[in-house]
């Protein structure tokens, strides 16, 4: 490990989002924009920090003042940056990160680097939605250089699919939201309205992260487990196979009760992609949960 | 009647219309929302209604009295079916009356947009291939990266 090349940051800054209708980078759930943010967050972790831009973007506003590193075969998608970095500091490894994951934070990003193991071609983390593994917040070493230009040249593009056919280091995610992404104009309001005006960096959850971390359910010391009730409807009811249950839990929100319930229930929506109740009315994900509490999450609705 | 409510029985809509009626009233405007045998590109057989009713009353009746003092009007109900419904069925029913017309279809119109947007009421539709799904939570629900789905080629992950 003593040869551990040093690690830099690359925050993907994507192209032009056609279901969002806007410029990913320049979104803001933190009160800056999504760019400033990653790079922000990758420059506690990583020795330097580059932003990964198109030819046709560098002198775009957002992307103008930042370090800068140029794809050298723009149209192939997020592959592109991975590999021009890679060519620009051959010596170095990367920590990738896409910059359009609002829930990522600083801890899922420092267990990342102490879980590196450098003797692979990357270390990533499995997907709670699918298992494969993440390419968009991974460790991409030096070794990955010549198998990832061999990759392009035989035309294939897809970083995901790279990693499931390489070397791979993958780790189960801490937080299992931690990588959820938003790509609609709706999931980017309801993104918004979840942090209530708080980066995610600061919401703590140290119940879920020691459990996940230590692989047993840790209560944390100061949390005695509540009571709650929860009830399902629609899609979810399906996915949970109940309409309701009634549980003892120390998740402290609805944000960390959808967390746990999202390991135990095959869910596929993303917290953005749902709403809150709280005894039969719209609460919010940071709301604190009481004993007795019956929790409604709500599907996006279609009713008329 | 209550400003709003469910049924799980087809909808009395003359009941409804009669219920509104006001001596100050110059006329009355509705909206009724039917079951229709299409939905982007998939001929549909029939379709399910499930609420979360203790908050979807609560907030449908918000709606209602929104309308009331927005635009003006003398009275305005919904009334929305829950269960199994098959084709051509009354899926829905927004009521105003009001002193003038241009009120009464602003505030059915703001009613019945804000229902669907806000009252927790989904729907299952079932295809005449024997598929079915919820709307809006499937076909936009699919996990992982925005990346992946901006790709030429399709993904298949040979692992």
């Amino acid at each position: 490990m003593s040869a551990e090349a040093p690690l830099f940051g690359l925050v993907l800054t994507g192209g032009a989002s056609t279901r969002m209708q806007r410029d990913k980078a320049v979104i803001e759930y933190h009160g800056q924009s999504q760019l400033q943010w990653t790079f922000h967050l990758l420059s506690h972790v990583c020795a330097a920090t580059f932003v990964s831009v198109r030819p046709d973007q560098r002198e775009e506003p957002t992307r103008a003042g930042f370090p800068q590193i140029v794809d050298r075969q723009p149209g192939i998608g997020p592959i592109a940056g991975i590999s021009a970095a890679l060519h620009a500091h051959p010596k170095a490894a990367w920590l990738v990160v896409a910059c359009d994951l609002p829930f990522l934070n600083e801890q899922t990003l420092r267990y990342l680097v102490e879980h590196r193991d450098s003797s692979k071609i990357a270390t990533a983390f499995k997907s709670s939605h699918d298992g494969l593994p993440e390419p968009l917040c991974a460790i991409w070493e030096p070794a990955a250089r010549e198998p990832v230009l061999a990759f392009i040249a035989a035309g294939k593009q897809c970083p995901r699919k790279f990693l499931i056919n390489a070397d791979t280091l993958l780790l189960d995610l801490p937080d299992a939201r931690a990588l959820d992404n938003v790509n609609t104009a709706d999931e980017y309001r309801s993104t918004v309205a979840a942090f209530g005006g708080q980066a995610p960096d600061q919401r703590s959850r140290p119940e879920s992260t020691t459990a996940a971390v230590s692989g047993t359910q840790v209560a944390s010391t100061d949390t005695k487990p509540r009571t709650l009730r929860v009830q399902y409807y629609a899609i979810l009811r399906e996915q949970a196979g109940r309409g309701e249950e009634t549980l003892d839990t120390t998740a402290a929100t609805p944000a960390e009760l959808y967390d746990e319930l999202r390991r135990r229930h095959p869910f596929q929506l993303n917290p953005a992609q749902l709403k809150v109740a709280l005894n039969s009315e719209f609460s919010d994900w940071q709301t604190p949960l009481r004993h007795g509490d019956t929790v409604v999450f709500i599907p996006p609705v279609a009713g008329g | 009647m209550k400003p709003f409510s469910f049924s799980t029985t087809p909808l009395a809509l003359d009941s409804y219309r009669r219920e509104l009626a006001d001596d100050a009233a110059g006329g009355y405007a509705s909206f009724e929302g039917w079951v229709r045998n299409h939905n982007e590109g998939h001929a549909v057989t029939r379709l399910e209604y499930e609420a979360f009713e203790a908050l979807a009353n609560k907030e449908g009746e918000r709606i209602v009295n929104e309308a009331i003092a927005r635009f003006g009007v003398l009275k305005a109900a919904c009334v929305h079916r829950v269960g199994s419904l098959a084709i051509g069925d009354v899926a829905v029913w927004v009521g105003v009356s009001s002193k003038h017309r241009a009120e009464a279809f602003a505030a059915c119109r703001y009613i019945i947009d804000e229902v669907k947007h806000r009252v927790p009421i989904w729907k299952k539709e079932h295809y005449v291939n024997g598929d079915s799904g919820w709307v809006n939570c499937e076909r936009c629900a699919v996990p992982g990266h925005d990346h992946a789905h901006e790709h030429p080629h399709a993904h298949d992950h040979d692992h």
